[in-house]
């Protein structure tokens, strides 16, 4: 970590990563296509890169492009041609709890194209909360991220996956995740991207496999201009008693965003809900495109949707209380984008709340 | 503390205050009644300095300043304060973070200011979001308790609030205007809308006015007025400014 640059160090820091170690439980950190560091100091918690693991555990293989399909897409296939796959594989034991984040830094530094393949394999009972971190180098003008994330959560697991974006206004960012949630698993996803980028495009899929199972994904992000970010969560219900909610924020102050939600209820008694709000500060472009797909009476599902700007009503009744209307508009936003998430550690949320503070800088 | 001179206000290019003069002196209450859409609201809103109510022609002067170009929270800082009747609701902001940036005060003390209202539960609720007619008065009363204004503007405070919040706003609002300080030592003047007159069972008026179609018809004793109110409508003032 000492050859990063000062720059290079802030810009990491507001991605969640943790130089020093504090409040992290496991660390991995991979700049361009070079595993830097892998540790992990967590009882039941193994990290390993993907190359290491794939040889060290023969069923590693098992879990290695099965929720992602290797043909999915032109990422997808560029990713599988890759002869030495770079990424990491956490793997938690059964019954293996903490509540300590695990770190995971991609930094694109002087490449063209960052490649990742990750694999979160949470057993019977574990609970992890992994922090992504991912950002470019500040003189880093072009390049692309592409990277797939394999998720597998245990009977009664519970898997919190945070990623923070931090790039530049060149770089284009392909990530391709699916996740498997088993009977009585939770899978959490929180996505903050508050930085110029020139493209992200996304579209995570949870498949609910076991009864019980929750999948929540929460996005806020912020769409300068000249970013386009595609972004999209979706949840298949295929088990009974199964539910989901996909929570987005979306800004835009000149850029593009487009927000989709797909959720399919094709089992009973199960439930599923989009949530979408934008909020166009400047002349920009928020398209919200929930889809809700029922396949049998016994599936609830439901969706809101609205975009706009900030009321004046509100803006006046800040200014009446004392507040400038530059500190009205900024108090307004910030209370827009606090979407708190349940089960959430504080640690992250502190995270987030940081994003939101040095963006909300910038408004 | 508060000059109104030949105020001319328009919403929508259309005049709806039409040469108002008022005048409320330190340490005075006064009453402002009139029947709805005359423009009694139009009024605050005109004094609080809200977009969307075009000062044409006349003065506001606040503490010897001329305020009718002056910014919202510019008089705010000033002194002046308002309690809605029908404020936003603003998902994601916490009343208890409002009150932190608005008053500059300690998390502690905010609780006990909160308490003194019953509104401690909901320091961490989103501001206005489903809150009771009740919730709402109380946390505007403790808006404006964690303000401190020297001049506040109140629009109807008794309406959809039961009785027993009704005790709790009275007395609260005659805190807020030092009604346990003799006149001649009182610094804070208040205007209230009312209706029904209820808030008078908790603090003295020291004058009522009438307003009707965008003019104030009449000035006098606000009990009187709200009798003569009770007993004959508002037509009586029109005839009485008739006659």
């Amino acid at each position: 970590m000492e050859h990063l640059s000062e720059k290079d160090r802030e810009r990491l820091a507001l991605t969640g990563l943790e130089v020093g170690m504090q409040n992290r439980c496991g660390s991995f950190f991979q700049v361009d296509q070079k595993v830097i560091q892998t540790t992990c100091g967590a009882e039941g918690i193994e990290m390993l890169p993907i190359a290491v693991a794939l040889e060290k555990y023969d069923w590693v293989k098992d879990y290695y492009w099965n929720a992602v399909p290797k043909d999915k897409d032109k990422y997808t296939q560029y990713l599988a041609k890759q002869e030495n796959p770079q990424g990491l594989v956490v793997i938690a034991q059964p019954g293996a709890k903490i509540e300590m984040p695990l770190q995971a830094c991609l930094f694109l530094r002087e490449e063209p194209v960052q490649h990742v393949h990750n694999i979160f394999i949470a057993r019977e009972g574990s609970e992890i909360n992994i922090i992504s971190g991912c950002a470019s180098s500040w003189q880093k003008e072009h390049g692309a991220h592409i990277g797939v994330t394999e998720i597998y959560v245990g009977k009664g697991a519970k898997v919190t996956s945070t990623m923070i974006h931090n790039w530049n206004p060149g770089i284009s960012v392909f990530p391709r995740s699916a996740i498997i949630v088993e009977e009585d698993g939770t899978f959490l996803s929180n996505y903050v991207c508050m930085q110029p980028v020139k493209q992200i495009n996304m579209y995570p899929t949870a498949r609910l496999v076991g009864k019980n199972a929750v999948a929540r994904f929460s996005s806020i992000v912020v769409a300068t201009p000249g970013s386009i970010l595609d972004l999209g969560s979706r949840t298949i219900l295929a088990a009974e008693h199964t539910s989901t909610e996909l929570v987005t924020r979306a800004i835009t102050t000149g850029g593009k965003v487009i927000s989709r939600g797909h959720v399919l209820g094709e089992k009973d008694n199960t439930r599923g809900h989009i949530e979408c709000k934008g909020l166009i500060l400047k002349d920009g472009i928020i398209h919200a495109i929930p889809e809700i797909e029922g396949t049998l009476t016994g599936t609830e599902l439901s969706h809101e949707a609205a975009v706009g700007k900030i009321a004046r009503q509100e803006i006046e009744y800040l200014m009446a209380r004392g507040l400038s209307e530059e500190e009205a508009t900024a108090t307004i936003i910030r209370g827009f984008l606090d979407v708190k998430i349940s089960g959430l550690p504080p640690v992250l949320q502190a995270q987030i709340d940081a994003a939101i503070d040095k963006a909300e800088s910038g408004f | 503390m508060l000059d109104i001179s030949d105020l001319h206000v328009s919403v929508d290019g259309t005049e709806v205050l039409h040469d108002i003069n008022l005048h409320i002196g330190q340490g005075e209450t006064h009453v402002l009644m009139g029947p709805n859409g005359s423009g009694k609201s139009t009024l605050l809103k005109a004094v609080m300095g809200f977009g969307g109510y075009a000062i044409t022609s006349g003065s506001i002067v606040f503490k010897g300043k001329d305020i009718t170009n002056v910014p919202i929270h510019e008089r705010a800082h000033l002194g002046i304060g308002m309690m809605f009747q029908h404020p936003p609701a603003i998902s994601g902001l916490k009343l208890g973070k409002l009150l932190v940036a608005t008053s500059h005060m300690e998390k502690d003390a905010i609780e006990a200011l909160a308490q003194s209202v019953n509104m401690d539960h909901f320091l961490d609720r989103d501001i206005n979001v489903g809150f009771s007619g009740g919730e709402i008065k109380r946390s505007e009363v403790l808006q404006l308790k964690a303000q401190q204004p020297d001049f506040i503007m109140l629009d109807e405070p008794e309406s959809g609030v039961d009785l027993e919040n009704m005790n709790l706003m009275g007395k609260e609002i005659a805190a807020l205007l030092e009604k346990d300080i003799h006149i001649v030592n009182r610094q804070r003047s208040g205007l209230i809308i009312t209706h029904t007159g209820y808030i008078l069972d908790y603090l003295e008026a020291d004058q009522g006015h009438v307003l009707i179609n965008g003019q104030i018809r009449c000035h006098g004793n606000p009990r009187e007025i709200l009798r003569v109110v009770k007993e004959k409508g508002y037509g009586e003032c029109l005839r009485c400014k008739q006659m």
